[in-house]
């Protein structure tokens, strides 16, 4: 029951988010700022994650080949994991833990300290105010970031082959570049924007109905990235069920 | 005029408010009062339509609020100031980013027309030269006063202030409530505070409608309440030291 609950409130709240903004200027000037909170302010984290993950998959594969199989498998599986899975998925489920609760914490004070409510009695519809710059901001972000990832994290895995010399530049760059589709980075990217807006909505979500005081809202922040990264993981199957 | 027709509101099993009839008067300083968990604020809300009555009817001046549509409620509610109680600034902007912020969103002024008109607002709250501080900056009486200047803005017709006066010291109380009623008198308002202060409700008040147990136990003005007969009015009003020396 609780379930069909927050089901049938997440859609209307969705439905309430996705109206036409009130203000279009506003709109963009919000819009801006969180595509500098979502985007700009993850690319530390983005940056680091890549190389690193790129980097101890190029050594891990590495430890695996020898015999009969190809030192050129090497390039060719960071490229595959990387693209496939890690930028794809790893990528919103740790800007899910950064921004989906930064995004629940600041719904969540604005509602406990009833600026919500102070949107809501000059006439604003708050949710589509608050929440539709931040769908949309990490619709646009999300996916560069993403995109940033893949390429960050096959250049690390070049530069440990190189420096570690488990693989010759040749290799690996043969096997980055063996039997590429181009449907992986397209079907990537699509897994990308969906996770996007599970990411913010569902964040936004437990932002904008939190109830009570500060506890509540440490409680709402958790739950944000909890759900986000569960949902993501299911929609991970489903999506790759469907794609693929 | 905001009429309230057998307003009632429950939250699950617990009954706040039942049956709640209230009328609230242009030009006049209207106050609910009532003991913590009496349902002031979820009147209010329920008014305003943050809530929705399980049952009766609101009307502001004959135009029934509670059957309307969405947009046809937020026509309504450009009309509606609200001062609340912990003033609910926006944290991220500037006292004159608050205020400007329902003319920036609903009104088509030039930059400059916004800009004159935000410096009046500060200026009649006497905030003037606190216009680029952060909320966070300002003392709780000067929250609340950029709280009213914000309200103001859009001249409403409509004003509520829910417990304007929590938190702030007498002084800054009476600075708060003289405020609320020059402002209410000047722009002819109907005006609706919420407070459980005894002292602000005898210094501010034209009407008062006394809350009890979810219902409009009392209503009057002033001077009949300090002589009223109700015993659950009495022993509200009188149970402080200083109210029951006034009385003797």
């Amino acid at each position: 029951m609780r379930a069909i609950f927050h089901i049938g409130r997440y859609t209307k709240f969705l439905r309430s988010v996705l109206r036409r903004p009130d203000k279009w200027s506003m709109f963009r000037k919000l819009l801006v700022q969180e595509m500098s909170i979502i985007g700009i302010d993850s690319i530390g984290i983005v940056v680091l994650l890549a190389s690193f993950m790129g980097a101890v998959m190029c050594l891990q594969t590495a430890h695996q080949v020898g015999g009969w199989i190809p030192v050129y498998t090497i390039g060719f599986t960071v490229r595959q994991t990387t693209i496939l899975e890690f930028s794809p998925t790893l990528i919103p489920i740790i800007l899910a833990g950064k921004v989906g609760s930064n995004i629940a914490s600041q719904l969540g004070t604005m509602r406990v300290t009833e600026q919500i409510d102070a949107l809501e009695i000059m006439g604003v519809n708050s949710a589509g105010h608050l929440v539709l710059p931040k769908i949309i901001a990490g619709f646009i972000c999300i996916p560069i970031l993403v995109i940033i990832s893949m390429f960050l994290g096959i250049a690390a895995g070049a530069l440990i082959a190189f420096l570690t010399g488990v693989s010759s530049m040749t290799d690996y760059q043969y096997g980055v570049q063996v039997d590429f589709k181009t449907y992986d980075v397209i079907y990537a990217l699509i897994k990308t924007s969906v996770f996007a807006l599970i990411m913010t909505s569902v964040s936004s979500y437990h932002g904008y109905y939190t109830e009570g005081g500060a506890l509540d809202v440490a409680r709402s922040s958790t739950k944000a990235v909890v759900y986000s990264a569960v949902i993501i993981m299911i929609s991970n199957l489903v999506l790759t069920q469907i794609l693929l | 005029m905001i009429e309230l027709y057998n307003i009632s509101k429950s939250f699950g099993k617990q009954e706040v408010l039942n049956r709640v009839n209230a009328k609230f008067h242009q030009g006049k300083v209207n106050f609910v009062m009532g003991r913590s968990g009496s349902g002031k604020s979820v009147m209010t809300k329920c008014t305003v339509g943050l809530l929705e009555p399980d049952s009766g009817h609101v009307l502001f001046d004959g135009r029934n609020f509670t059957a309307m549509s969405l947009n046809e409620r937020t026509q309504i509610r450009k009309e509606i100031g609200m001062l609340f109680q912990g003033s609910a600034l926006f944290d991220s902007m500037t006292v004159a980013e608050n205020v400007m912020f329902p003319l920036k969103m609903f009104s088509q002024m030039s930059e400059a027309d916004m800009l004159e008109r935000v410096k009046y607002c500060l200026r009649r709250v006497e905030l003037e030269e606190s216009d680029n501080k952060l909320p966070s900056e300002l003392s709780g009486g000067m929250q609340k006063r950029v709280g009213i200047a914000r309200a103001i803005s859009m001249n409403p017709k409509y004003l509520f202030c829910d417990e304007p006066n929590s938190g702030l010291d007498p002084q800054t109380a009476i600075v708060i409530d003289n405020l609320i009623v020059d402002i209410t008198k000047e722009y002819n308002m109907t005006t609706v505070v919420i407070s459980h202060d005894m002292n602000s409700v005898i210094e501010a008040s034209d009407t008062i409608h006394f809350l009890h147990q979810g219902q409009v136990a009392w209503a009057g003005d002033n001077n009949e309440m300090m002589s009223a007969s109700s015993d659950t009015l009495n022993d509200f009003v009188y149970a402080s030291k200083l109210m029951q020396k006034m009385r003797s």
